[in-house]
């Protein structure tokens, strides 16, 4: 087979930093390649670059042997190369069909709208893929808005498809739905190119796999049939050897610290997204809320820390109503709150470290006394928490803004840990993270279970719901579908529960 | 009878500036820009337009030359908000100062501060032949000016134009999410540009509009709110053409009872009506903000990666 996909020395710079260093990478025609690295890697970079969202500071591309100059993804998509990128890019506002048609090089000034339906139609059957076209975009579940990118790129007959991170939003069986496009893709010759950090699944679709670290190729072309176990192609992307199961003795569970009663939450627009949630969580022991994201536990993480009203219910904390307390109060109660959004909600971006981390407790001793900042003692908490927690920035003074994801999050994690909390509430808390940092973090949150308080930890990973928690619930549509034991939960059983199929619906197939 | 003809006439008339500036405007705020400057914009096209037409000779020369005039400011507007991404409030606060400022100069200097104005060419008023006839709705509605038919026939147009056409699916994408509109190969940069001077083009007309339709000369800060109540007629009639021409007749409507209630002398202050519009405005933004149209990435500059 040849290489329809030749990238040479590719080097990208960002001002300073150097996101691509010497990159070359090359695809064969009718595979699946997976791009794999770590977050900040220089993935994404590099097929930014192909599908001309940026420019290369050096480096030739070369498709079907013939050099590939892109100046915009116009020229990408005129060439056959499709992308698919980690945050759709959709217009929610518009129909199915409209965000289909908008920048097509084949639309007349009038647009019929109709024949283009019916030539989406039938490629969406052909693909088994069932989408409306005249449905609004901003109604459509996550996976159907995936299927809808994954068909806007072949509506302009791609022969190579770059799919960036495309099973971050997932649930397993959707999972196994976009693998089968995939395959089909492959069968009518298609290229793939599958950009991950999720090693299970490169070694279940991909045929060869180009490793990136730090924004350098760390390993070619490699035959992914020749490796013989994660581990190695975990080194390969972390660059050094890192333990794949955070380490966890069994909970035991002490007095009932958070006790949530019959909780039901209507939102603005009249929708009923919590249904009679009720859970408790106990001292010493971390339950995980595990769903696909949109089920709920936005809401029901907001309600329980004061953000949102309730709209009947209780939530206990300690054996204290604080249904309707304010936010401030329940923090003050004993609540560390690790927010889904860090960047929205964890922190201020513009604000140096040493004042994210004084921000939630500043009102009291020891930050402060009656409205004087004691900066002498923040900033010396402020150095303990930042080694601790091997924050790498260059000071305490440094706006939050300019670091890493990762060390921005051990930011965020290292204030709440600090903070003397009974309960700690973590959504999301390795969310964008890589391998390392993500361990890191996982491993913090258990030591704060054993030293005896109770976690709720809501994701929507399954590696990292398998992993820590003693207990998971399942969320779906606002409801708490099953309450397992960690011993009995497996990949099967939660991605079926995550997709609202109990066990009774499996008896009685529809 | 009479009098209600007499009255939705007067309606129709006052409600032609905002219909041609808020045709403008609909494409501009669909494609994610708010231009306040809209204002300064209608204004400048007031006085270029009495003096292209003094100039030569010809309303529709003058015209021409208020909407040349006026999208060149436009072209400033579109220059600072999208190509060097500046905030658009203030841009277009600025464009506002310095056309309320520049039109004072450049009319003191080139008419004079208290001469009478000199007679300039204006809108006259053209009656459809035999549709004008008809009795009541020929008055109501065939006996305008042409830039009045003009504004309103261009409705059905601008509206198929923003719903049906491709530059309309365009212009209302780059709105919402200017960066898919990048990765599908849309240049947002030039239709943002392109919408602000569409804008332009029709609030330099509007401007001349009402300094040659309504009146025929200018006055200092003569559009007095108008470049406003256009963007308000946008809102409330939901970022549609169609929405914006209802809009308009209810804002004309309230302005022509105003004009009935200081003829009438009833004692109702006639700043009363005149509150109208932004009373309406605000009650429907209460109502139907939940299914606005306003586009998600409406005043945010866009800045590519």
């Amino acid at each position: 087979m040849a290489s329809i996909l030749e990238m040479k020395h590719i080097t990208k710079r960002f001002g300073p930093v150097v996101a691509n260093k010497d990159v070359s990478f090359s695809v064969e025609e009718g595979e699946v390649h997976a791009l794999l690295g770590e977050n900040g890697a220089g993935k994404s970079t590099l097929m930014n670059i192909l599908f001309g969202l940026y420019e290369q500071t050096s480096g030739d591309i070369y498709y079907r042997g013939e050099p590939l100059n892109v100046r915009s993804p116009r020229d990408a998509i005129d060439r056959g190369i499709g992308m698919v990128h980690q945050h759709f890019m959709l217009i929610p506002a518009h129909s199915a069909i409209e965000n289909v048609v908008l920048g097509y090089g084949g639309n007349k000034e009038v647009l019929d709208l109709k024949a283009a339906a019916k030539r989406f139609s039938e490629m969406a059957d052909r693909y088994h893929m069932n989408i409306d076209p005249w449905e609004k975009v901003g109604k459509m579940s996550v996976g159907q808005q995936q299927r809808l990118e994954i068909l806007k790129a072949l509506y302009r007959d791609v022969d190579t498809l770059i799919l960036d991170e495309p099973t971050a939003v997932l649930t397993p069986q959707e999972v196994e739905g976009l693998f089968d496009v995939i395959r089909q893709l492959i069968a009518e010759g298609k290229t793939v190119i599958f950009i991950s950090h999720k090693l299970p699944e490169i070694m279940a679709i991909c045929d060869r796999c180009t490793v990136l670290r730090q924004g350098e190729v760390a390993a070619a072309g490699l035959e992914v049939k020749s490796i013989k176990n994660l581990n190695e192609l975990a080194h390969l992307m972390v660059g050094r050897e890192v333990e794949l199961v955070t380490a966890k003795t069994p909970s035991e569970p002490g007095e009932v610290i958070l006790d949530v009663e019959d909780l039901n939450y209507i939102n603005e627009k009249g929708i009923h997204v919590l249904k009679d949630v009720s859970f408790q969580v106990r001292a010493g022991e971390i339950v995980g809320v595990c769903g696909v994201d949109g089920n709920g536990q936005s809401e029901l993480v907001k309600c329980l820390t004061g953000l949102l009203a309730p709209a009947s219910g209780r939530v206990e904390l300690l054996g204290k109503d604080v249904t309707h307390e304010s936010a401030k109060n329940i923090l003050d109660a004993g609540v560390g709150h690790i927010p889904e959004d860090r960047h929205k909600m964890g922190m201020v971006g513009a604000m140096n470290l040493r004042e994210n981390i004084a921000m939630v407790d500043n009102y009291k001793e020891p930050y402060s006394t009656k409205g004087f900042m004691h900066w002498r003692w923040i900033d010396k908490h402020s150095r303990e928490l930042v080694q601790k927690f091997s924050v790498k920035t260059p000071s305490i003074m440094e706006k939050a803004i300019n670091l890493s994801g990762g060390n921005q999050q051990k930011m965020v994690v290292g204030r709440e840990l600090s903070r003397e909390t009974h309960l700690l509430i973590a959504v999301h808390p390795s969310r964008g993270l890589d391998i390392g940092a993500t361990k890191y973090i996982q491993s913090q949150i258990v030591e704060a279970r054993d030293r005896g308080a109770a976690v709720l930890m809501v994701s929507t990973e399954l590696d990292e719901i398998l992993e820590i928690p003693d207990r998971v619930l399942v969320i779906y549509g606002g409801r708490i579908l099953a309450c397992l034991e960690q011993a009995a939960c497996s990949r099967n059983r939660l991605g079926l529960l995550m997709a609202g199929i109990t066990e009774d619906d499996e008896e009685q197939p529809a | 009878m009479n009098e209600l003809a007499n009255f939705l006439s007067t309606a129709i008339r006052l409600a032609t500036p905002t219909l041609l500036a808020g045709l403008g405007i609909v494409f501009s705020e669909r494609a994610g820009i708010v231009n306040i400057g809209t204002e300064g914009l209608m204004l400048i096209g007031a006085l270029s337009g009495v003096m292209g037409s003094l100039l030569t000779g010809n309303v529709w020369l003058g015209a021409l030359i208020a909407i040349i005039v006026t999208v060149a400011f436009a072209a400033v507007f579109a220059f600072f908000t999208v190509i060097i991404k500046a905030d658009q409030t203030v841009i277009g606060t600025g464009m506002n100062l310095l056309a309320s400022g520049l039109t004072i100069t450049v009319n003191r200097a080139v008419f004079g501060a208290n001469t009478s104005p000199p007679k300039i060419d204006t809108f006259r008023t053209t009656p459809i032949p035999l549709l004008s006839k008809i009795p009541y709705l020929g008055e109501i509605f065939f006996r305008h000016p042409v830039p009045i038919y003009l504004a309103f026939l261009l409705v059905p147009i601008a509206q198929f134009m923003m719903f049906r056409s491709n530059t309309g699916l365009k212009v209302r994408s780059v709105g919402e999410n200017p960066k898919a509109c990048d990765t599908v190969g849309i240049n947002v940069t030039r239709t943002r540009f392109l919408a602000i001077l569409y804008s332009g083009v029709m609030a330099g007309f509007a401007g001349a509009f009402v300094s040659m339709g309504q009146l025929s000369f200018f006055t200092e800060g003569m559009i007095a709110g108008g470049g406003f109540i256009a963007l308000a007629a946008v809102v409330f009639g939901n970022y549609t053409p169609l929405g914006v021409m209802i809009a308009s007749l209810v804002f004309g409507a309230s302005n022509a009872l105003m004009f009935r209630l200081q003829a009438l002398s009833t004692g109702i202050p006639s700043q009363f009506p005149l509150m109208i519009p932004y009373i309406i405005t605000i009650f429907s933004l209460c109502l139907v903000s939940r299914k606005s149209n306003k586009p998600a990435g409406s005043a945010i500059p866009y800045i590519k990666e």
